[in-house]
């Protein structure tokens, strides 16, 4: 299931509906050491529908997403034996304590807030990335 | 980002090993968000200290776990997977820190549920770079749920 390191790129399901959000994300991304492509789904419905042909190996999750939301989004994913593995870092500006519970309940694997200043979300999308590029062992 | 809460953050460090103990403690030392660090050196201890039973009585929940695989009287998958399970315990993050490289343990901690899967690196200054990255992205990047 996962690749010997430094062969195929990682791929990354980016589920977005805010095109800034989508730009500086696939910008932080892009700095990133390890080779990796991003798909882009801007809503709920196309993010399943993404999923039914693919299995990526990380998905960047909105909460607030229009056609379906994305608790309802990452509560199919985990409750999808195909696709449970996968790590799901919800990235919203809720900070909500309701969704941050909620979000981890579901199994979110982690829940980071979008800062609303561009250049701190662009270091909070780079932390990410390093984190889960290149720190963590992905399955 | 995590608020720079008056509360400082607990973690718990599952680990048997007191080399690799002695480092996390001084990977964390160095961290600039306030934290506290709880170590329990088998599966058995770490669940009682989760769910504070006997001497753990009195013990702050964790908001974060560093779980090792291979431990004594109860491995770590099985820790895992009893948090995950638990109620009041499922919603805190668990980062498997271990020396296995096996893909059949990566797998199967995420299918449990284990929120990150993290190798030891062999070398001390990568080791303790490794616990500093976790540090950074789950004290100062992650928000945490703190009710």
């Amino acid at each position: 299931m996962s690749r010997p390191p430094h062969t195929a790129p990682i791929d990354v399901l980016l589920v977005e509906d805010d095109g800034n959000d989508v730009e500086l994300t696939l910008h932080a991304l892009q700095g990133a050491k390890l080779r990796n492509v991003v798909h882009v789904a801007r809503d709920g419905a196309e993010a399943l529908e993404f999923l039914q042909s693919h299995v990526p190996d990380l998905i960047l999750l909105d909460l607030n997403l229009p056609k379906l939301d994305g608790r309802e989004v990452l509560e199919r994913i985990k409750a999808d034996e195909r696709l449970r593995h996968i790590p799901v870092i919800v990235v919203t500006s809720s900070q909500a304590e309701e969704d941050v519970a909620k979000s981890y309940r579901l199994n979110a694997n982690a829940y980071v807030t979008k800062p609303i200043d561009p250049a701190v979300f662009l270091k909070a999308v780079n932390a990410i990335g390093q984190f889960w590029l290149e720190i963590v062992k992905l399955p | 980002m995590s608020p720079l809460a008056a509360k400082p953050i607990e973690i718990l460090l599952v680990e048997d090993n007191p080399g690799d103990v002695r480092l996390t403690k001084e990977a964390l030392k160095d961290a600039r968000v306030a934290n506290n660090l709880h170590i329990t050196i088998d599966g058995v201890e770490a669940l009682a200290f989760l769910r504070k039973q006997g001497k753990h009585a009195a013990v702050p929940r964790p908001d974060l776990i560093l779980l090792d695989l291979n431990l004594p009287k109860k491995n770590g998958r099985e820790v895992l997977e009893e948090i995950k399970k638990e109620e009041a315990l499922r919603h805190i993050p668990v980062v498997i820190l271990t020396t296995s490289q096996a893909e059949q343990d990566v797998v199967e901690s995420y299918r449990l549920q284990a929120n990150a899967y993290v190798t030891k690196p062999v070398d001390l200054d990568q080791f303790l770079k490794v616990v500093s990255s976790i540090e950074q992205f789950w004290l100062e990047i992650v928000k945490l749920s703190r009710p």
